[in-house]
């Protein structure tokens, strides 16, 4: 471990690390990769970042991204694979360190696994460093054997010449070490890929997931660990005002209480202690600050702000204007709606949690990170160390769906903080109850739209006024972006319905509310699919039009090709009628590259809707894993379908109503839909496909229930609680 | 205080208070660590491992009901389970959290229930949620290995303890976990 860092050095590093975390990483002349990696002792292998070849003849490829059930690893892998010629049996998935500069995301500068784009971001990259460490083994075979390097194949991990010669890549690594890895490494033909969109791409982790060793966060267990719990304040803004832990030090176990930033944390030798010790815990709290509105309230403010009875000096900006707005605001027979959606929880399986080992300023951190350089940075701010020399050992995470990755690194933070305080290098397990997680915030934020469409005398759209009210997720950014907070105007801004019409006029504004709020599996598109492709099923109703013509006009008023691609393919699997007792709906959006088609069957049992089956088109580029994306789009369409029949977390006077699944309803076995995953054959380089098999199918069951009831819906969920 | 548990045919001895869950006897004493945390009451299934063959939630479950009792884990079947196989064949696990939990439920069910219905699936599996929707693949699995070659169904085979013994540890089981325990549903008198 590293002596505490001097006075002196201490300052400079806070200079540095509050360079980066204001962005003003130009100021100070080198790249912000540079700053957020400093310090960091990652070293690279002969084969780069991504490769180790291993003497027991497996290829290890390192993983920049998390597994945190998307299929990353095996895609990631697979695209390795596919150029080195390495037989699949043989290859190994390992989680990289942390290093923003080895292993940043392509994408978003920092590391970090987010927006769908672990594949799409690594496509160029993985193919190189394959492609790459397979001519250093072509050329250390053809040095060996003193024949052309272009009579050497390789298949399957083994490299032959037609003399005979033959050599596995474990014979041949210390020599292929040796040779100068090529720039420019010459790529594969697609059409020649062997492993690549077949389903032979499987997960890597699967009998680990199905036998009980994979090991989360929660698994970690070390010499000496003492775990950690935090009560927090009942309300966000909330302070400790005072506190007796009298009690609390009593319990067998509890070996320390104290304050940090976020509340009082009780420190115990095993986790049943640690909670024992919370419940005895008596906490006052000064919540002067604290937001005391209900979520009623805050809807109530948005919708008026949406339909303009809101003050006058809200902000609003722009995301999108075409021809004369007044138009937009005018004319006869106008279809207008507002939609309203809930505060969402993430509720993964795995709570939130964290394992910190601090001493002075070194820093190690065990935990299913997402964004490693945000935990990095948040961590080195703390203890005040270079945000590179806090290693972070990233594991499984039971689910995240955006919240293991927050600009504050929330629990992440909290746990460096107990660490900090208990010191000495011991390992602390912070732990969240699930109504620890629960109420935490960081919730997909409550938003409210406001839709004004009149049709021209074909019945096609002619003016759209669209107006947003949402909580900014993006303002809390350390490096916030130029113009509006794209998360959450994403699928209105670019919809090829707003394209298809000749005056728009689109405003979104962000008014302040005390709730955090952060991405929640395909972010915007939560809220503006289901206003878009539901407003567009309710605009052909107007028209007296079919729901799928009315889209595929428009798809081709907008050169939408990919759109209609998808739509065609569901429509066309799904064949002619719907299942007997059932009726259809239609949806479609693309969100993260990726365009999703979904024709779903609903039927109404005891006046709630229930899904049967789901036939999904998806372009999402060249398909790595085929399966994997047939296992995103079930799971996404069954965590898209949770929020929109249950999902909503509703506050009173400030204070979060829910706890826990009892009270917070998620989508149970009986109620999951039959989906069918079809791929749209495509040779553009792959896009997302973790979120957007999320958004679809709520408007799919709101367009069936209009169908079926002539009822629209203006308000999720489907099934109220409260 | 000092408890002795059967755990996976092994009797252990563990240092626990009577009232603390079998869920974190099993994670933090025992380190095994296969059985998950979910949610602290009985609603997600993440938890769930065997007591006498039956489904139990173990993070309601406390060890001062268990004396006596043959408790599974999910370490205990195995690894070669048909279920798991089944499991790995289809790519059944995204996250993984809740698998263990999920399977566990899954072979008290085909122990139970040789060939299971979509009904019987989907009430013995009800109480075990998959936030990564994997359902459809648990549901695909499951029928799988009901049909697959004949073998074991649950790892540790039912005790022939004497019933009264069996009949009081379900009774504080259930009414710690809320469950539905054998004497109610008529099964053991």
């Amino acid at each position: 471990m590293n002596a505490p860092l001097n006075r002196q050095g201490l300052s400079r590093r806070e200079v540095v690390v509050g360079a980066v975390m204001v962005g003003g990483a130009l100021t100070v002349g080198c790249s912000p990769a540079d700053l957020m990696s400093a310090g960091s002792k990652v070293e690279v292998g002969a084969f780069g970042p991504f490769i180790r070849f291993e003497p027991d003849g497996f290829v290890t490829v390192i993983s920049k991204h998390i597994e945190f059930g998307q299929g990353s690893h095996a895609g990631l892998a697979a695209i390795v694979a596919e150029e080195l010629d390495a037989d699949w049996t043989k290859v190994r998935v390992e989680q990289s360190p942390a290093n923003a500069k080895l292993y940043g995301n392509g994408a978003l500068g920092a590391q970090l696994t987010g927006g769908s784009s672990a594949i799409s971001n690594s496509w160029e990259q993985l193919r190189k460093a394959g492609a790459g460490a397979r001519a250093m083994f072509i050329e250390a075979a053809a040095n060996r054997w003193n024949v052309p390097a272009g009579e050497v194949v390789v298949k399957d991990g083994v490299l032959t010449h037609a003399s005979g010669k033959t050599a596995a890549f474990a014979d041949l690594m210390a020599d292929a070490a040796k040779v100068t890895p090529p720039e420019n490494p010459p790529l594969k033909d697609p059409k020649s890929f062997t492993l690549i969109g077949t389903d032979r791409v499987r997960r890597k982790d699967a009998q680990a997931k199905s036998d009980g060793t994979a090991r989360y966060t929660q698994d970690v267990r070390l010499p000496d660990m003492l775990t950690a719990m935090v009560a927090h304040a009942p309300r966000f803004g909330g302070k400790v005002e005072s506190f007796d832990a009298d009690a609390a030090r009593k319990v067998a176990g509890v070996v320390d209480v104290f304050e940090i930033p976020t509340g009082v944390a009780v420190v115990a030798r095993s986790t049943w202690a640690a909670r024992l010790g919370r419940e005895a815990l008596q906490v006052r709290w000064d919540e002067a600050k604290a937001e005391k509105r209900g979520s009623a309230q805050i809807a109530a403010a948005f919708r008026d702000l949406a339909t303009g009875k809101g003050p006058a000096d809200q902000k609003w900006e722009s995301f999108g204007a075409k021809g004369d707005a007044a138009q937009a605001a005018g004319g006869s027979d106008a279809f207008e709606a507002v939609y309203e959606f809930p505060y969402l929880a993430h509720a993964t399986m795995e709570p939130m949690n964290c394992v910190a080992i601090v001493d002075g300023g070194s820093v190690r951190l065990v935990h299913g990170s997402q964004g490693q350089t945000l935990d990095q940075l948040n961590a080195a701010k703390i203890v005040g160390a270079l945000p590179g020399s806090v290693e972070v050992e990233t594991l499984f995470a039971g689910g995240s769906f955006g919240r293991r990755a927050t600009f504050t690194s929330d629990y992440v933070a909290e746990c460096v903080h107990v660490a900090k305080k208990v010191g000495g290098g011991k390992p602390v397990k912070l732990v969240w109850t699930r109504e620890d997680d629960m109420r935490a915030g960081h919730y997909r934020p409550l938003v409210a739209h406001a839709v004004r469409v009149t049709l021209d005398k074909d019945g096609m759209p002619a003016t759209w006024r669209h107006r947003i009210v949402s909580q900014s997720i993006m303002k809390d950014s350390p490096m916030p972006s130029k113009g509006v907070d794209q998360t959450a105007v994403e699928g209105a801004m670019d919809s090829p319905y707003l394209k298809a019409t000749p005056v728009v006029d689109a405003q979104v504004a962000f008014p302040e509310v005390g709730v955090p709020v952060l991405w929640w599996r395909s972010v915007g598109a939560t809220h503006t699919a289901f206003v878009m492709e539901h407003t567009i099923d309710q605009l052909a109703r107007k028209a007296g039009k079919d729901p799928v013509e009315y889209r595929r006009a428009l798809y081709a008023k907008a050169g939408a090709d990919r759109h209609l691609a998808a739509l065609d393919l569901a429509v066309e699997k799904a064949g002619p009628t719907a299942s007997a007792g059932w009726t259809r709906g239609v949806a479609v959006h693309e969100s993260f590259g990726s365009v999703v088609a979904q024709v779903a069957e609903v039927r109404l049992a005891d006046g709630a809707p229930q899904v049967g089956r789901v036939v999904t088109a998806v372009d999402c580029g060249v398909a790595v894993s085929p399966d994997q994306i047939a296992a995103q789009m079930e799971g996404g369409t069954c965590y898209g379908l949770s929020a929109a029949l249950y999902g909503e977390i509703t506050l009173t006077d400030g204070a979060v109503d829910q706890s826990n699944f009892d009270t917070y309803r998620v989508l149970r076995i009986g109620e999951a839909p039959s989906v069918e995953t079809n791929i749209v054959p495509s040779a553009a380089p792959p896009s997302g496909v973790g979120e957007p098999g999320t958004p679809v199918i709520a408007p799919a069951v709101a367009n069936a229930l209009l169908a079926l009831s002539g009822q629209s819906t203006t308000r999720l969920p489907f099934v109220r609680s409260v | 205080m000092a408890a002795s548990l059967d755990v996976n045919g092994k009797t252990v001895s563990v240092e626990a208070e009577p009232d603390t869950p079998l869920l974190w006897v099993l994670r933090d004493e025992l380190g095994l660590t296969g059985t998950k945390f979910g949610c602290g009451l009985a609603q997600c299934g993440a938890c769930t491992v065997h007591v006498n063959g039956d489904p139990v939630r173990s993070c309601v479950t406390p060890i001062a009901a268990l004396s006596g009792a043959k408790i599974t884990t999910i370490e205990g079947l195995g690894g070669a389970h048909p279920l798991q196989q089944a499991w790995v064949r289809l790519d059944v696990p995204q996250c993984g959290y809740c698998q263990s939990g999920q399977i566990m439920s899954a072979a008290a069910l085909l122990a139970a229930t040789k060939s299971p219905s979509d009904e019987d699936i989907d009430a013995a599996m009800g109480g075990n949620i998959c936030r990564c929707g994997a359902y459809q693949r648990i549901r695909a699995a499951i029928k799988e290995a009901a049909t697959s070659a004949a073998a074991p169904v649950v790892a540790a085979p039912p005790v022939a303890k004497e019933a009264e013994v069996e009949a009081a540890v379900d009774e504080a089981i259930s009414a710690a976990s809320g469950a539905t325990s054998r004497v109610q549903r008529g099964e053991v008198r």
